[in-house]
């Protein structure tokens, strides 16, 4: 079985993160499979976030965040169908997104581009980080936790997901499974 | 145990007799249904997988209605509706709603039903989460991404889930003043925005019956914005009539079991809604608008698929007539065939444009997505600053219709109506007295 580590520092957040937050509709304009365009939707991942939140994903004028792990609360990607959510997450170098709860559509859009993980927790564990903690997530079959500053939180298993975001997406999945 | 009408659909769609909430089952779509903001993404990846060549899996299947970023100046988004152009051209679709040409539609969750392409019994894909609207007519309905309808557009398949039902009877007559909004609104205020994740929401009973196909149509666009899977209503004979008019395709109707299962039932009293609002930032913060007369407003909007249809302008109306507006009123027909019966629906005597119009309403918009969801900074009836707008949309969240610093209180075309002539949240029974 193969053992993904995902280590870096970490971004938290709060309930019911929505796709306007993720990515305002503004930006809806740029197309995710013309490539300069993913990048470009990259630089404007969570700039929909409100002014209490002091620290932006990506610093101003960048592509990329310095954070790859997100760690927030209930509902995280509530909203819109838009797949320019996990995507500009995932173009930005977000690899993980921790959450104690995921909206149906996300969820399901990570899973099927493959741009990120989308991992549940049984609590919150929000409250326990703050921005900038550094942290690693091992993934390995339905062993999945994180750790930092010494502590270990174990997190919900990927299930039947983890075979499909692995290879790649649902496209990858399928012919390797004979649908096409 | 018996299926709801949810398994039963999906029992068909995925050629099995049974199916059971948490199966992953692969079903036959009937319909996928794209627009400008997705639609090309959509394309991408479907070009990416199955090659430059390839070809839709049914042309009559896939339906393409730009509606999103129309009346704007910005290159992209005309780059993208021309990106949909050169697509139907090249794979021959005959279901394309062109912006600019008279076969223009607007809003495609209006458009959808008012072109025949809704049917009970069956699948309908789209790449927008108010997708979920059409379960209103006993269908099932849901919102995908990009990848995923990249997936049913070549194979016509797509692999999911079994949604668990929920099931609320709402029994008895509601109140005058009292709309399909403010029922949805009540139910996501009761149950939270995550209340319904994963789940299909079924509603029934004697007020849902009651209820026009419009107001039905209210009812499951908002199933999402309480997590939804699909909204659902049985067909009934008006759903019958309402379809056998604007299609010639044979469809099946499928009911509930009596002893079917569901994750939960909620009943409510039809005589217990009353006019409500959802304040910012979430659809599920609901008060009565009887509660909130403090609560100032700069602006009102009345559009969208949500909150845009015929009956909601005919409800703003019948406040707006022979009245003034206090604050800038926006009025956006969700397509252009709302904007005809517009013109010939009258009260007093006078078409809705009138009455809009001599209630000192803005200059009506153009049929489109316009506002609900800010888009670019041209857009129509954008929130570009600090203001509180009360809206018929479907969506509160931070910076949803614009500026960051804007804020947007939804409520039913009544409330946003009455809201606009007095300047403060108001409970529309004010002015139905």
């Amino acid at each position: 079985m193969s053992k993904k580590i995902i280590k870096g520092k970490v971004f938290v957040l709060g309930d019911n993160i929505d796709t306007d937050q993720i990515i305002p509709a503004k930006y809806l304009n740029l197309v995710p499979t013309i490539p300069e365009e993913y990048k470009k939707l990259g630089s404007y991942a969570l700039s929909g976030l409100p002014a209490e939140h002091k620290t932006s994903y990506i610093r101003n004028g960048g592509m990329e965040t310095e954070y790859p792990i997100i760690i927030a609360g209930r509902n995280f990607g509530c909203g819109s169908s838009r797949e320019h959510a996990p995507i500009s997450l995932g173009a930005a170098g977000c690899e993980a997104v921790i959450a104690s709860s995921f909206a149906r559509i996300f969820f399901r859009n990570c899973i099927s581009t493959g741009e990120l993980y989308p991992i549940e927790t049984a609590t919150d564990i929000a409250g326990n980080f703050k921005t900038g903690d550094e942290a690693e997530i091992t993934i390995e079959g339905a062993d999945v936790h994180i750790t930092s500053n010494g502590k270990k939180y174990t997190l919900k298993s990927l299930g039947d997901v983890l075979e499909v975001i692995d290879s790649g997406g649902i496209f990858t999945y399928a012919r390797k499974a004979g649908m096409i | 145990m018996g299926m709801t009408i949810t398994e039963y659909i999906l029992a068909k769609a995925s050629g099995r007799r049974r199916v059971d909430p948490g199966d992953n089952i692969w079903v036959s779509a009937d319909i996928l249904m794209t627009h400008d903001v997705c639609g090309p993404g959509t394309i991408g990846v479907f070009k990416r997988e199955f090659g430059e060549k390839a070809k839709v899996w049914n042309k009559e299947g896939v339906v393409i209605i730009p509606d999103h970023y129309i009346f704007t100046a910005d290159p992209k988004c005309h780059r993208n509706v021309d990106i949909l152009r050169d697509f139907v051209k090249e794979q021959g679709l005959p279901h394309f709603y062109d912006p600019g040409t008279p076969s223009y539609a607007g809003v495609c969750h209006v458009a959808l039903p008012e072109n025949g392409h809704c049917r009970p019994g069956e699948v309908l894909f789209g790449t927008d989460s108010h997708t979920c609207t059409h379960g209103a007519f006993g269908e099932f309905a849901t919102g995908i991404g990009n990848t995923d309808a990249g997936f049913v557009m070549g194979t016509g398949k797509l692999l999911i889930k079994v949604p668990a039902s929920i099931k609320f009877e709402i029994d008895g007559t509601l109140l005058d003043g009292v709309m399909a909004k403010d029922v949805i609104l009540k139910i996501i205020g009761d149950l939270g925005v995550d209340g319904a994740t994963y789940c299909a929401m079924e509603f029934s009973g004697p007020a849902i019956d009651a209820l026009s196909i419009d107001e039905r149509m209210t009812i499951c666009n908002m199933a999402i914005e309480a997590g939804g899977k699909n909204g659902i209503i049985a067909a009934d004979k008006k759903t019958v009539d309402f379809v056998k008019a604007h299609t010639d395709k044979s469809f099946e109707c499928f009911k509930s079991d009596k002893d079917a299962g569901y994750l939960k039932v909620y009943k409510y009293r039809a005589e217990d809604f009353r006019p409500c609002v959802a304040l910012p930032f979430s659809p599920d913060k609901v008060f009565n608008a009887s509660e909130l007369k403090d609560r100032k407003i700069d602006r009102a909007y009345i559009g969208s698929c949500t909150g845009g249809k015929l009956e909601d302008f005919i409800a703003a109306a019948k406040i707006l007539n022979g009245r003034k507006v206090k604050v800038d009123t926006f009025i956006i027909p969700s397509t252009v065939n709302v904007k005809r019966a517009m013109e010939k629906e009258k009260i007093d005597g006078k078409d809705l444009f009138t009455i809009f119009r001599e209630a000192g309403c803005q200059e009506p918009g153009e049929p489109s997505c316009a506002a609900c969801l800010g888009g670019p900074e041209d857009t129509y009836g954008r929130c570009n600053n600090k203001e509180v707008c009360i809206s018929t949309t479907n969506r509160n969240f931070p910076g949803r219709m614009g500026s960051i610093d804007s804020q947007t209180i939804l409520a039913s075309p009544l409330t946003a109506a009455a809201s606009a002539l007095t300047g403060y949240v108001t409970d529309p029974c004010e002015f139905l007295k």
